[in-house]
């Protein structure tokens, strides 16, 4: 009985989908090109790459030299890795290696290579009024901003940024809360917005801060490793596949050419030429003369299994 | 051809946009306004497919949710049945349904792992159009039903008495309510263009890298541009959708009042 339900809704489902897909036979684009042309790439990534406008300038030349459609969705570093474990889209763009790693152990990814880096830094009212300002640890000022219970703005959201956060907080050995700490779900743009009006910390990505740096009076306390920074506040990026062998509808050829372009001298050229407002927001790492074979595995993977 | 057509309405509304209503706003905000209206801040394709996108979405679901919703609307409205009540408080809740809800249940029925997975309509304006359908219909039809029952009986009788057959006498109620009936496709209308969170779950806000939308509506537009702290140019593209807004329903009127005069 139950099945026999099932089956009358998936039927009635498609036939409305069908009915709403024929309406739209306007915008389809059929093109008889041979191999991939035509074809559309579905890439989940963070709103740091997209909010700075590397994406676009990124995705340009590509979609010229194979003829295709980069569809870029922005959503925060957990929810692209959600899109993509659930087989809706076909690369992953993103900046917290754990999650990528997790990601990866699933069997949800496949083929990782680094992309590219920049740094976190620790921006905050020019009034300070925790006093960690060119503080040499990431975790000594998060710290200071505890004990002083300064208002901080988190991202909250699961991305990236979040996930670096609460390692800092770890480090420091603070348990955030109570109210000087707000969890506001918000894109990284929108965060520093909120932390602008409050007068209040964050956490930021150099690339977002930088590109609304003119808009807002936030400025650098604690500068990350690009600076001369801690290390502890290092942003690597990394691309990842969705795996075909999970997901068969995925467009796994599309997406090798994709993490192919990117990787590649001229990709990682686009990456290290892309300014906002006169400086270099992005640095490209996935061209090196000495192999790193880490970034193909899960951290700690090879020591794991020689156990 | 439509494509063409909506692009020279459109580069009229923007010669609109900067002539007529926002002047005031200079004298209001000089520092904030000033440097936006001497430049429009936007590739004129970007906003143009942006808007495309919004009212194919809005318009193509508002079309299939008042076919829907006008059926039933008499149906409801004139036959007696148990829970009909029942019915008709259904309906009314639905005007009140979150439309992220809607968003994340559209998301759930369309993504690779739900039950039109195979169809690839995650990120698609058709799992839009799903979603607004959603939305639009249960205001579409609360506010048709309301019109079409308050529709004297015996206009209904008079129908009947004249030999019309059911047909006849459901247009002839139709005709009757027109007003209440265009209040209703309004309503829905305004649901569905100034809708953010499902279109943002389901469409992803997607615009190509040669700054032409996929996906992205107007509201979405908004969202982003806020997201970025540039207000300035969301306060644009959020006057934009107003004075769409307004258009639409200046057309819808003036189509009723050309149904009396004639």
């Amino acid at each position: 009985m139950s099945i026999q339900r099932r089956e009358l809704l998936a039927a009635l489902g498609t036939g409305a989908t069908a009915a709403l897909a024929g309406c739209s036979g306007v915008l389809g684009n059929e093109g008889g090109d041979p191999g991939v042309a035509g074809e559309t790439l579905t890439l989940t990534t963070t709103t740091s790459t997209y909010d700075t406008g590397l994406l676009d300038a990124l995705n340009k030349p590509f979609q010229e030299m194979y003829g295709v459609t980069v569809d870029a969705v922005a959503q925060g570093t957990g929810q692209a890795l959600e899109t993509a474990r659930n087989g809706d889209s076909d690369v992953v763009m993103v900046h917290a290696r754990s999650l990528e790693d997790e990601f990866m152990r699933e069997g949800y990814g496949v083929n990782r290579r680094d992309l590219m880096f920049n740094d976190f830094v620790i921006v905050g009212p020019e009034s300070d009024p925790a006093g960690i300002e060119g503080m040499g640890s990431a975790a000594d000022a998060f710290a200071a901003i505890a004990d002083a219970e300064a208002q901080f703005v988190s991202r909250g959201d699961n991305s990236g940024t979040h996930t670096k956060e609460l390692i800092v907080w770890e480090e420091a050995g603070a348990e955030p809360g109570g109210n000087w700490y707000q969890e506001t779900g918000q894109g990284m743009g929108e965060v520093l917005n909120i932390a602008n009006e409050q007068g209040g910390y964050t956490l930021s990505d150099r690339g977002t801060y930088l590109s609304q740096r003119s808009d807002i009076e936030l400025t650098i306390l604690v500068q990350g490793p690009i600076e001369g920074g801690p290390e502890l506040l290092a942003n690597p990026y990394g691309i990842l596949a969705v795996n075909p062998a999970v997901h068969d509808n995925v467009n796994y050829d599309l997406a090798m050419a994709y993490i192919g372009y990117v990787t590649s001298p001229q990709g990682q050229q686009v990456i290290e030429d892309y300014t906002s407002n006169g400086e270099q927001l992005f640095f490209p790492r996935a061209l090196t003369e000495d192999p790193d074979f880490e970034q193909y595995v899960p951290d700690g993977w090879s020591a794991e299994s020689e156990e | 051809m439509k494509g063409v057509g909506s692009h020279a309405v459109l580069v009229v509304l923007a010669d609109a946009l900067g002539a007529l209503p926002l002047r005031p706003l200079l004298t209001v905000f000089p520092d904030v306004a000033g440097p936006l209206f001497v430049d429009f801040p936007f590739e004129t394709q970007y906003v143009t497919s942006i808007v495309y996108v919004s009212l194919y979405v809005s318009v193509l679901a508002v079309t299939i949710s008042t076919l829907v919703s006008i059926p039933i609307a008499l149906v409801v409205g004139f036959s007696d049945f148990p829970g009909k009540r029942l019915v008709t408080a259904v309906i009314n809740t639905g005007m009140g349904f979150p439309s992220v809800v809607v968003g994340l249940l559209v998301l759930f029925a369309v993504s690779n792992q739900g039950p039109l997975g195979e169809l690839n309509l995650v990120f698609t304006k058709e799992a839009m159009i799903m979603s607004q359908f959603v939305l639009a219909t249960p205001p579409i039809t609360g506010i048709s039903l309301a019109a079409v029952t308050s529709v004297r009986a015996d206009v209904r009788d008079a129908a009947f008495a004249l030999g019309g057959t059911r047909t006849d006498v459901a247009l002839t109620v139709v005709k009757e309510a027109r007003y209440g009936i265009a209040t209703a496709v309004l309503a829905g209308f305004g649901r569905a263009i100034s809708e953010v969170g499902s279109v943002l779950i389901v469409g992803g806000n997607i615009a190509g890298a040669g700054g032409v939308s996929k996906t992205r509506t107007l509201t979405t537009a908004i969202q982003l541009e806020a997201r970025q702290g540039r207000y300035g140019t969301a306060m644009v593209l959020g006057a934009l959708l107003v004075a769409l807004v307004l258009v639409v329903n200046a057309v819808v009127v003036r189509l009723g009042d050309g149904g009396t005069l004639r």
